[in-house]
């Protein structure tokens, strides 16, 4: 009997994907394990093998094809002797498909932000956040030789996530360091070099994994300047990936930025949007402070309007307003301001407008540009994927309280990820993280309708 | 006794021996001061003395060349002085004044000298290892011909990150010694009942390193170890691990009893391998200084340990608003 040969999903965040080439044809007899074709995923190009065995009737989609959506039938598997392949055989798209998640939520058209910096005839060009992060790191690197770039499969692999695709080539093994698995060791001597006065990149796979070399960055990068009464310099920077990606469980799904966010000595940074990936990193490359850089593994294949400037920075403390907005303020950072700019986008469509602010740098926070937004609107949600105890939203509702306590019309609301670990199944996983319906709802909590 | 040991009878520069008896005795009388004046609550919280071990920074810094970097945990006053660090700053700071190497901030544990290549100074155990192992990294990476010292103790050894340090530096060949000041207790626990195997020295076999056991008390023998591995590192082999066997006389800390160790036990080591004693031995059979000299030596180190403790109690304290100094770096 025919059966239709899906698109498969090769990694947890993988939607769509390239068929780069087959290394079949139509009528070749294929066995479990023969490599059908070539997939390229955001990550990788991957070989993908046939599961059963039988005779390839009809291949659906061609060499080269871009986008092909997870579970998308490819071609057609016929067994010997049968003869029609055109017609796929039982429902096009089986039931998997409806079994599979829902990818995190299509990916949404970006409004362009409120721009206030830009000089005028600004042009822009759409880049991934994966290619953002790269060309902020080369572009360091090119301007100085102290900066360099070391972690897991940072090199020859050419990045777990390919953030670092092509550095390798570029400047070579020296300046781009492929470590053993060992993170506690490869970020105290990290640490080290910086002292002495070069300007590492530390990629660590996850954050999660940097909870094995928390110490030599709390105890060692974030002390040490004060501990020497000012006589020390740490410039370092540490990035990866922070949060939830999609079904990688409790150990790989932690938002760190509170945590950080709370030690001085450090700055933290967390952006939504290609360009301030661009421009945040370079700046925090620059900084003369150890600099920690959270990244979205969700948001690395997303594009964003980079701006065509050379030498492109953005400060490293300064809030983006996103759009502006009269009835309420939803500040959110990172991946929180999809589900923000969502719920404004919806909540519009019902006259509320609400003025979005991305706080992008966590430490320096700045509450400033939050507080006179609260002035204005007289109400604030905020929105972040972390737990809610000590997060980042209880923070501010603390700093609104003190600066604007006569402001207010209501109390704040605190959107924030379930005070959970993060489940693996993909029901309770959705539950776990903020919703869009939920920033919604505490629009409508927060002004009465 | 001390001078019974086989002191090599070649080599011997009587200059040298002078220096290195006049480091020694400097480390000796300045810990003999910080602990009285911890006792008079001058110095607070943790104060870590290093009297006992005296012979291997000093021997140790005379096989290290300008440009050299050193890093080790919080028993750093020795390692201080022995660099060169003035003796009324690093006494300032553990007074917690103005006028200490941390402008008061960092306290006995958390010194630095970027001047001397001091790197601190660390608090947290074995965590200086990897960072000596980094400012190798940073030689390496120049391409010039710099060596770190990465001093840690047998307590730190059983450290994990020492062992993933141990990995990246011989895999990268990176010009790093690092020394092993084994004397015996990690705190309270004898080296018996915390290490599966005595021998430290041993420890980077798995890794490719070479290793060496040394009589720490002896700082003619350090020395010797010293520039081999100093050599080793500077003609680009990797690094190198030096055990040094030696005897800490105090406690731990200052509030420790030492009640894990008999006192004959201390008094034993410091009879028969105090390695001050050892060096005045082979000054004075050897007939390089006499006894009248020795004396004018003593008192030139107490009127320098007296300078440092007076500086060190007439300093003021930090202004107040050094609370909110040096957290961060200003952005160019």
């Amino acid at each position: 009997m025919a059966q239709n040969i899906l698109m498969p999903a090769l990694s947890p965040t993988m939607e769509e994907g390239n068929l780069a080439k087959w290394l079949v044809k139509e009528g070749d007899t294929v066995e479990s394990g023969d490599i059908l074709c070539e997939i390229e995923t955001d990550k990788a190009t991957m070989e993908f093998e046939a599961v059963d065995e039988g005779v390839i009737g009809k291949i659906l989609v061609g060499d080269g094809a871009e986008g092909v959506k997870v579970n998308t039938p490819i071609a057609v598997l016929i067994e010997e002797g049968e003869s029609d392949g055109a017609t796929p055989a039982a429902a096009p798209a089986p039931a998997a498909a409806e079994a599979a998640p829902a990818p995190a939520a299509a990916a949404p058209v970006v409004s362009a932000p409120v721009e206030q910096d830009l000089p005028e005839g600004t042009t822009f060009k759409s880049q991934t956040v994966r290619e953002a992060i790269r060309d902020a790191m080369s572009e360091e690197m090119r301007r100085s030789e102290d900066v360099f770039l070391l972690g897991e499969e940072v090199a020859q692999y050419q990045g777990a996530y390919k953030v670092s695709q092509g550095m390798l080539d570029e400047f070579g093994a020296k300046r781009v360091i492929d470590t053993p698995i060992t993170e506690h060791g490869f970020t105290g001597i990290a640490v080290g070099a910086a002292f002495a006065g070069l300007n590492p990149i530390v990629e660590f796979m996850t954050f999660n994994f940097a909870m094995q070399a928390i110490d030599q960055i709390i105890n060692s990068a974030a002390k040490t300047r004060y501990m020497s009464g000012g006589q020390m310099t740490c410039p370092i920077v540490f990035r990866g990936a922070n949060g939830a990606a999609s079904r990688v469980g409790a150990q790989h799904s932690h938002d760190y930025a509170t945590w950080y966010a709370q030690v001085p000595g450090l700055k933290v940074v967390m952006p939504y949007a290609a360009s301030d990936y661009k421009g945040l990193l370079k700046s925090a490359i620059r900084d003369p402070n150890p600099v920690i850089f959270l990244e979205n593994e969700i948001l690395y294949g997303r594009s964003f309007d980079v701006p065509e400037i050379e030498d492109y920075t953005v400060p490293i403390g300064k809030a983006r307003i996103w759009r502006e907005g009269d009835d309420v303020t939803i500040v959110s950072f990172g991946i929180g301001m999809q589900y923000a700019l969502e719920a404004a986008d919806k909540l519009a469509e019902e006259g509320i407008s609400a003025e979005v602010i991305d706080l992008r740098s966590l430490r320096p926070m700045d509450t400033e540009t939050v507080v006179k937004s609260v002035m204005k609107t007289n109400r604030c949600v905020t929105v972040e994927e972390g737990f809610p105890v000590a997060s980042i939203g209880g923070h501010i509702s603390a700093t609104i309280m003190q600066e604007a306590f006569d402001y207010l019309d209501a109390p704040v609301i605190n959107c924030t990820g379930k005070d959970v670990p993060m489940p693996y199944a993909a029901n309770l996983e959705k539950l776990a993280l903020v919703t869009t319906d939920e920033v919604i709802a505490a629009v409508k909590s927060v002004t009465y309708r | 006794m001390a001078a019974a040991r086989k002191a090599k009878k070649s080599n011997v520069d009587k200059d040298e021996l002078l220096a290195f008896y006049k480091e020694m005795l400097l480390i000796r009388r300045f810990e003999e001061k910080a602990g009285q004046l911890y006792g008079m609550g001058l110095i607070g919280g943790f104060c870590h003395l290093y009297i006992g071990q005296e012979a291997i920074v000093v021997g140790l810094e005379a096989s290290a060349k300008e440009g050299d970097q050193r890093v080790t945990s919080y028993r750093d006053h020795g390692h201080m002085l022995a660099c060169g660090m003035d003796p009324k700053g690093v006494m300032a700071e553990l007074t917690g004044r103005e006028g200490g190497y941390s402008r008061g901030k960092g306290g006995s544990m958390h010194m630095f000298s970027r001047e001397k290549n001091f790197y601190g100074g660390h608090g947290i155990v074995g965590a200086q290892v990897p960072i000596g192992a980094g400012l190798a990294f940073a030689n390496w990476y120049r391409g010039n011909d710099n060596v770190s010292f990465a001093y840690f103790g047998d307590g730190a050894a059983n450290q994990g990150q020492i062992y993933e340090t141990f990995n990246m530096a011989s895999l990268w060949k990176l010009p790093c010694v690092f020394v092993i000041e084994n004397n015996k207790y990690a705190m309270g626990t004898s080296l018996q009942r915390a290490s599966s195997t005595p021998d430290l020295y041993t420890r980077g076999e798995a890794f490719g390193i070479p290793g060496e056991s040394v009589d720490g008390m002896d700082v003619q023998a350090v020395k010797a170890a010293g520039e081999k591995a100093v050599a080793h590192c500077r003609a680009g082999k990797g690094p190198y691990i030096l055990e040094m066997n030696t005897y800490r006389y105090r406690g731990h800390s200052m509030s420790d009893p030492a009640k894990y160790r008999t006192r004959e036990e201390v008094q034993k080591v410091r009879e028969e391998r105090d390695p001050i004693d050892h060096v005045r031995d082979l000054l004075l059979t050897g007939k390089h200084a006499a006894e009248a000299d020795l004396k004018a030596i003593d008192k030139d180190i107490k009127k320098v340990v007296i300078e440092a403790a007076d500086f060190a109690t007439q300093s003021p304290e930090p202004a107040l608003d050094e609370l909110y100094t040096d957290i961060l770096a200003e952005v160019n």
